[in-house]
C-alpha cells in the first residue's frame, strides 16, 4: 500500500498506521475486524481537508465501519443552532465519510447496534466511550483510536500491534473496592457515572479493577461507569470483577501480578465526586440533557413510565439523544408517542454537548450524564447540574431543579 | 541540553508552559483563540500559543488530534510538545500535520529527572530528528 498500488488515499492511510507504529513501538501491524470512526465530526478547515484528500485520492474501507456522531442531525435538522458556513462544512464533512464506505450510524454508541464485537476480537474504534465499553464489556480489542487514524484503520484494515491489542496489557493496575458503599446505592443508577468520574480522576489512563459491583451490574451502568471514566480520566479498560469477561476473578484481572495501587471507595469520595459534576447551584433550568452515550432501549423503557401522563414546562427543553436505529425500534413499539405527548424531543446523529442544540445562555442544563457535565462546560459553554434519571425528568416536568433528598442520604 | 526519544521529528523554539494536570485538547483548548478552556484544569485560560507544551501525558477524549491540528494550523497551536509519556492521540495530530500540510510540529517523550527541570516561561529549544531529540533551554 505504501507504493501506491491501491491509490494515493490507501497510501496516506497506510503511511499514517506506520508511523503511529513506530510511534508505539509496535513490532508489527495486525488485521482488524471492524472500524468505529469518529472523523466524521467537523472540527475544522483542517478535519475538512483530511477527509477531502482521502475522496480525492480514491479512499474506500475495507472492513465493516460505522460512523460516531456527526455535527448536523439530519433528521431533526431544526434542532442545530449553527452558523450556514459551519453547517456547510460540517454536512461535507458527514457526506465525505459516507461516501468512504463507512454507514451512516451516527451514533457513539456501536455496540448498542446488531453484530458487535466478539471476546478476543482486534478491532480500531474510535469514540473514548465506546472504545471503553468495547475493551471492558465486550472483551474485544481496541485502543484509543481518534480522528485520524480511526478512517486509516478502516481504509487499510490494519493497526499496529501495540497497546490494549496485547494480552499483557491488559492486566489491572489498579483496584478499586467498593466494600464502604452502601448496598442501597448500588442499586442506584446514579451511582454509577459518579463511580466512574472518580475512578477516571484516580486511574488516568491506567487498567482498573473494580471489586464490590453487584453481579447483575446492566450494561447501560457499566456504559455509564465506562464513558464517565473515560472523561475524567483517559481509562479504556476496566475489569468489573465478577462481571465482565476477562475479570472472572481479581486474580484474572491482576494476571496474578500484585496491583500498583489499592483504593477503598467511600461514600464521602463518591458525594465529593458527584459534586464536582455540578458547575451552578443555580436551579432555573433551561434544559434538560438525557442520553449521552446513546440512549439504549432498556432506557426508554425505564424513562416511558416516569414520563407518562406528565408534560414538560415550557422553560425547559428535555432533550433524549439516540442512535437512529434504536429511535426506529422506539417509534415501531409506539413510545414516541408518550415522548411526543410529555414535550420531549429526540436528537439522533449530532451530540448536544458539542453540537450548539441547547439555550445555553438562558439557564444551565440538567443532565445524569457524568460525560456531559464534564464536557458541556467547556463545549457549548453551558453551566451544569448533575443528577438521577428521575431528578432530572422531574426538575424538567417542574421547571427548575428537584432533588431526590433520599437518594444520597447516609446509611 | 537534555536527550529524549523522538515521536515526531521537527524543531522548534519557545517560551515552555508546562501543565499542572494532563489537559484533552478537545474540551480543553480553543483551536480559535488557543486558550485552555477546561473548567476543570488548575491552568484554565492560559494561552497555548507559541509555547513549548510539557504535560505529563494526554487526557480524555479521542478527538484531541484533530483539535491539536486544527490549533496549529490556525497558527494557535503550540510549536511542540514535551511529554514525560508517549501519547497516540497527540501523535497523530502532529502525524496528521505533516502529511497533510507539510507542517513539522515535534514531538518529543523524556525521562522524568529531565522533566522536573523545564519551567514555564523559560525559553525552550527543542530538536527532534528522527534518531535523536534534544530539549533544552534556548
Amino acid at each position: 500500500m505504501l507504493d501506491g498500488d491501491r491509490g494515493q488515499a490507501a497510501r496516506l492511510a497506510m503511511r499514517i498506521v506506520v508511523d503511529l507504529a513506530r510511534v508505539m513501538e509496535a513490532d508489527r501491524l495486525i488485521n482488524v475486524a471492524s472500524a468505529h470512526v469518529d472523523g466524521c465530526l467537523y472540527h475544522g478547515p483542517a478535519s475538512l481537508e483530511f477527509a477531502e484528500r482521502l475522496v480525492a485520492g480514491g479512499a474506500a474501507v475495507s472492513v465493516p465501519t460505522t460512523l460516531n456522531t456527526g455535527s448536523l442531525d439530519l433528521l431533526h435538522p431544526e434542532l442545530v443552532r449553527e452558523t450556514p458556513e459551519r453547517a456547510r462544512a460540517a454536512r461535507r464533512q458527514m457526506d465525505l465519510y459516507a461516501a468512504m464506505g463507512c454507514r451512516p450510524t451516527w451514533t457513539c454508541a456501536p455496540y448498542q447496534l446488531a453484530g458487535r464485537p466478539s471476546l478476543g476480537q482486534q478491532i480500531a474504534w474510535a469514540e473514548s466511550n465506546a472504545i471503553v465499553f468495547a475493551n471492558s464489556v465486550l472483551g474485544a480489542r481496541t485502543n484509543r483510536y481518534g480522528d485520524f487514524i480511526d478512517i486509516c484503520a478502516a481504509i487499510t484494515g490494519r493497526v499496529p500491534h501495540a497497546g490494549l491489542h496485547l494480552e499483557e496489557n491488559r492486566r489491572a493496575e489498579i483496584v478499586f473496592r467498593l466494600a464502604g458503599v452502601p448496598d442501597r446505592l448500588l442499586k442506584e443508577d446514579v451511582l454509577y457515572p459518579v463511580l466512574g468520574h472518580l475512578v477516571g480522576k484516580e486511574a488516568g489512563s491506567a487498567v482498573v479493577a473494580i471489586v464490590g459491583l453487584p453481579p447483575d451490574t446492566s450494561e447501560d451502568r457499566l456504559k455509564a461507569l465506562g464513558a464517565a471514566a473515560a472523561s475524567s480520566g483517559s481509562v479504556a479498560l476496566f475489569h468489573a470483577v465478577g462481571i465482565t469477561p476477562e475479570a472472572p476473578t481479581l486474580e484474572a484481572a491482576l494476571g496474578r501480578r500484585r496491583p500498583s495501587r489499592d483504593v477503598d471507595v467511600t461514600p464521602e469520595m463518591l458525594r465529593a465526586a458527584r459534586d464536582e459534576l455540578s458547575t451552578t447551584s443555580r436551579e432555573d433550568l433551561a434544559a434538560v440533557s438525557l442520553g449521552t452515550p446513546h440512549f439504549s432501549l432498556a432506557e426508554f423503557e425505564a424513562l416511558l413510565p416516569l414520563l407518562d401522563g406528565v408534560r414538560v414546562d415550557p422553560r425547559v427543553d428535555l432533550y433524549i439523544s439516540t442512535g437512529r436505529d434504536v429511535l426506529a425500534e422506539v417509534e415501531r413499539r409506539g413510545w414516541l408517542v408518550v415522548l411526543g405527548a410529555a414535550g420531549a424531543r429526540n436528537v439522533t446523529d449530532p451530540c448536544p454537548y458539542i453540537t450548539p442544540i441547547m439555550r445555553v445562555a438562558e439557564g444551565p442544563v440538567m443532565t445524569n450524564s457524568a460525560k456531559c457535565a464534564w464536557y458541556a462546560p467547556a463545549n457549548v459553554g453551558a453551566e451544569v447540574v448533575f443528577g438521577s434519571l428521575h431528578e432530572c425528568v422531574r426538575s424538567a416536568v417542574i421547571g427548575r431543579v428537584w432533588r431526590d433528598e433520599h437518594l444520597w442520604a447516609d446509611g | 541540553m537534555a536527550e529524549g526519544r523522538t515521536l515526531v521529528a521537527g524543531e522548534a523554539r519557545g517560551p515552555a508552559l508546562v501543565l499542572e494536570e494532563p489537559l484533552s485538547f478537545w474540551g480543553g483548548v480553543d483551536p480559535e483563540t488557543g486558550r485552555v478552556i477546561d473548567v476543570h484544569h488548575p491552568q484554565l485560560g492560559v494561552l497555548v500559543t507559541g509555547r513549548v507544551l510539557v504535560m505529563p501525558s494526554g487526557r480524555g477524549s479521542s478527538s484531541s488530534s484533530s483539535v491539536l491540528v486544527e490549533a496549529i494550523h490556525a497558527g494557535t497551536g503550540p510549536v511542540a510538545i514535551v511529554m514525560l509519556e508517549p501519547d497516540p492521540i497527540v501523535a497523530l495530530g502532529a502525524i496528521v500535520i505533516r502529511e497533510l500540510f507539510g507542517t513539522r510540529f515535534p514531538l518529543v517523550v523524556v525521562d522524568e529527572e529531565t522533566y522536573g527541570t523545564l519551567r514555564t516561561d523559560v525559553i525552550m529549544t527543542v530538536r527532534a530528528d528522527e534518531t535523536t531529540a534534544i530539549v533544552g533551554p534556548a
